[in-house]
């Protein structure tokens, strides 16, 4: 499907994502604006804030989005998943250019000018209105306009955290292995971008224009055409924000229509941001509403993002794996028998987090080490051992999971004795899939269900040496919401045990491969299985 | 004329910033300056010129002495009034860039309430007395002018608000011969006609000559000679001298070209 048709097809859902991203991008900068301009005011003012303001600002934007968002999330007021978080995050990522273009611009007004200022006895006040910020004005403006561009850029991935916003194409699309997807939503974007970079620009170089005015209109014109432009400006911004605000406020939160007559408080249920721990989820929330129990859907959770949200409370239960608990969670040191690992999971998580581990779901998800077919069968490659002489001279590319886990990359080299031609490259998992496919590496580590490796052609190598440890698909559940909820265990042990592993790639292939939606691909699984679909 | 009380009165005035004793940019300083005479402080930079007509219209305190404006110490003057009644006109003129001639020059008859109707006046008879036609520059901005139309503006607004007192600091240094001689004179002619008092910064000893009543000659902070332009072509006192040395070699070296500059 090419953008054109997807656009066409699904023109509602595009201005949806874009109207949420321009919320979190205006709302963001209202704050951002109506907090930065002061503080850079203050700043100037006091040569000792100066150096302590300006750094802490800098260090903020160093802080790579995600793990801003990681950590917002546990924190109270501010915190939390979704549009909120996402604000807060951006207000604090626009914060330097204001600042800093504010101290520029005050700074920046002439020594003798300043001089003059103070002799003809203007109070600071007046020197502030009618000198320095008329003259900084245009400085400032450009910092606004910087900022708002980052804002649109860093807006994208506050779909990581159920924001919404034109990202949730995007992380979709590079998940799915879809470049229309990833167009879909990269194209608003850049296109947001570059509108509000120009309507910035239209209005600093009207400013600047009225300042070196010719001689020949009078000044009350002249003033009273500016004052226009700013609450023309100002009125729009109120408008767009407060209708979109109002417009979010209908939309129904995740589908909830269907626990009528109960009065009970929905269950959230987070997803990680891949196709499977959505898949996953939306077999419970389908089980649950099929039970006439409430649901919030609150899908796509980047990086550790679910386990901090189950903890802080803002998440009921999520899908997770043994293994990555086990390790990445729980900082053990990698074990291979499942039992032991499924028992410590569950023990250690009831007694730090209270939270309760469900039933093994039937299936485990574990790093696949992958090649393409053609060359395992041109190779007769069947087990990771046997690729051992090759991999001298092949190049490896691998996900920053599987490079930075302690069951991951510097593990596995040594239990294998492994060498590469060149340093592997790590880059985001869904893009190793592509590299392998168009040959840009050899070999890289994939997850066993993934249906992506039927698609393109791929082979698993068999971990003949049992060096990864099992990842077991269970639910993670806070205990107060099971206490809570009896439909929240009942769904749980309806769904113990019952997704096999060829099943889960095929699942999976139906939502990456084939394009289809969630739901729909959950819902035709459920019919298959003889599930009950009406509430008891 | 017996004794008349000074306008402007420095006592023993010291001045070191944030109180440092050794770096103290005026010491010992005693002047007084009466109603309608220009007293020019002449010497080179860094000597304390400037510093010491900060002192004027409290854009500085003294660290030590007081100096008196109107028989009043300036730290009990309100700064807003004390300068709003003190004209002050300085070398890059320092006009407002985003305001056109007309606002620079309303300034202060604006912050004090004026009128619209008074200050347009104002602003149109102030132009007039500087030399510059309303109907043409009242609407032009500062970065539409030449730089001796920026300093007649300077002097306008300066003068704007009718004060007694005009301080001014090095207002023509950064003219060209010509323009700042005939500014010059037009300001000799300008301050006869109105009785201001002015206090005159400058390190030109030509400027000083022609313009002063009186010239105060600094060097490190202190006033070193205190004469009428007349006692001060006479006098042995060898930073004197030395100016006017430099003046005589001037003449000598440039004396074809001087004819222009002069």
């Amino acid at each position: 499907m090419n953008l054109i048709e997807f656009v066409k097809s699904n023109w509602r859902e595009v201005l949806t994502l874009t109207g949420e991203h321009l919320y979190l991008v205006l709302f963001s900068m209202l704050f951002a604006v109506v907090a930065g301009i002061p503080l850079g005011i203050l700043v100037a003012r006091r040569a000792a804030l100066k150096r302590a303001a300006l750094g802490v600002a800098g260090i903020l934007q160093t802080v790579p989005s995600l793990a801003l968002f990681g950590f917002l999330i546990p924190l109270p007021l501010l915190g939390g998943i979704g549009a909120r978080t996402a604000i807060v995050a951006l207000i604090l990522y626009a914060l330097l250019p204001l600042v800093r273009n504010t101290v520029t611009g005050i700074e920046g007004v002439d020594k003798s000018v300043r001089e003059a200022a103070v002799a003809m006895g203007m109070t600071g006040r007046q020197i502030l209105w009618q000198v320095e910020l008329p003259l900084a004005l245009t400085v400032i403006l450009a910092g606004v306009r910087v900022a708002t561009v980052i804002s649109v850029g860093v807006a994208t991935i506050a779909a990581a955290i159920g924001a919404g916003g034109l990202g949730t194409y995007i992380f979709r699309g590079l998940r799915q292995n879809d470049n229309t997807l990833v167009l879909a939503g990269a194209l608003p974007a850049a296109l947001l971008a570059l509108a509000a970079d120009w309507l910035l620009g239209l209005l600093e170089t009207r400013l600047d224009a009225n300042r070196k005015r010719r001689a020949g209109t009078t000044r009350g014109a002249h003033r009273a055409r500016l004052w226009q432009c700013v609450a023309v400006a100002a009125v729009a911004l109120v408008v767009a924000a407060v209708a979109l605000a109002a417009w979010r406020g209908s939309q129904p939160k995740g589908a909830a229509g269907a626990g009528m007559g109960h009065a009970s408080v929905p269950v959230r249920i987070g997803s990680k941001d891949f196709t499977e721990s959505i898949i996953l989820a939306e077999m419970l929330a389908q089980e649950l509403e099929a039970r006439g129990a409430p649901v919030e859907r609150r899908y796509e959770l980047g990086g550790n993002l679910c386990h901090d949200a189950l903890v802080g409370a803002q998440l009921d239960v999520y899908p997770e794996y043994t293994g990555t608990s086990f390790t990445a969670i729980l900082k053990h040191q990698p074990v291979s028998d499942a039992r032991a690992v499924y028992e410590r999971v569950r023990s250690d998580y009831a007694e730090r987090f209270k939270v309760e581990v469900s039933a093994p779901l039937g299936f485990s998800n574990d790093f696949a080490i992958l090649v393409r077919g053609a060359d395992a069968r041109s190779l007769n490659l069947r087990t990771i051992s046997e690729a051992i002489p090759h991999a001298r001279g092949w190049r490896a590319g691998f996900g920053q999971d599987f490079m930075s886990r302690a069951d991951g990359y510097s593990g596995f080299a040594r239990a294998y004795d492994l060498r590469f031609a060149a340093r592997p490259r790590e880059m985001d998992l869904s893009l190793t899939y592509r590299a392998l496919a168009a040959r840009e590496v050899d070999i890289i580590a994939g997850n066993s269900t993934d249906g992506l490796i039927a698609a393109l052609d791929l082979v698993q190598l068999e971990d003949d040496r049992r060096y990864f440890p099992p990842y077991e698909a269970v639910f993670l559940a806070r205990r107060d919401a099971l206490e809570q909820n009896a439909s929240l265990a009942a769904a749980l042990r309806s769904l113990a045990g019952s997704i096999k592993t060829d099943e889960m790639r095929r699942l999976n292939h139906e939502v990456d491969g084939r394009q289809r939606a969630v739901a729909d691909v959950v819902g035709e699984w459920r019919r298959g299985r003889g599930f009950s679909v009406s509430p008891s | 004329m017996s004794a008349p009380l000074p306008f402007v009165q420095f006592r023993n005035v010291g001045y070191a910033p944030q109180g440092a004793a050794s770096g103290a940019i005026i010491s010992e300083l005693s002047l007084e300056i009466f109603s309608g005479e220009t007293l020019v402080l002449l010497g080179e930079s860094g000597c304390g010129k400037t510093t010491t007509l900060r002192l004027v219209n409290r854009m500085l305190l003294p660290t030590s002495g007081e100096v008196l404006v109107a028989g009043k110490p300036t730290s009990e003057w309100d700064a807003i009034s004390l300068r709003r009644s003190t004209g002050y006109v300085i070398q890059e003129a320092g006009l407002f860039p985003h305001f056109n001639v007309e606002r620079n020059v309303a300034l202060v008859p604006a912050l004090e309430g004026w009128t619209g109707e008074r200050v347009r006046e104002r602003v149109r008879e102030m132009l007039t007395l500087v030399g510059l036609d309303p109907e043409i520059y009242a609407a032009r901005f500062p970065g539409e002018l030449s730089g001796g139309q920026r300093q007649r503006v300077g002097v306008a607004r300066a003068l704007a608000a009718d004060p007694p007192l005009l301080l001014m600091d090095e207002p023509f240094g950064a003219l060209d011969p010509l323009t700042r001689a005939s500014l010059q004179n037009e300001f000799a002619r300008l301050r006869a006609r109105l009785g201001k008092t002015v206090i005159f910064v400058t390190h030109d000893v030509r400027e000083a000559l022609r313009l002063a009543t009186r010239i105060a000659l600094m060097r490190a902070g202190r006033i070193v000679l205190l004469a009428t332009p007349g006692e001060f072509m006479l006098t042995d006192e060898p930073l004197a001298r030395a100016y006017l040395e430099t003046l005589r070699l001037d003449e000598n070296r440039t004396a074809p070209a001087s004819k222009h500059g002069g």
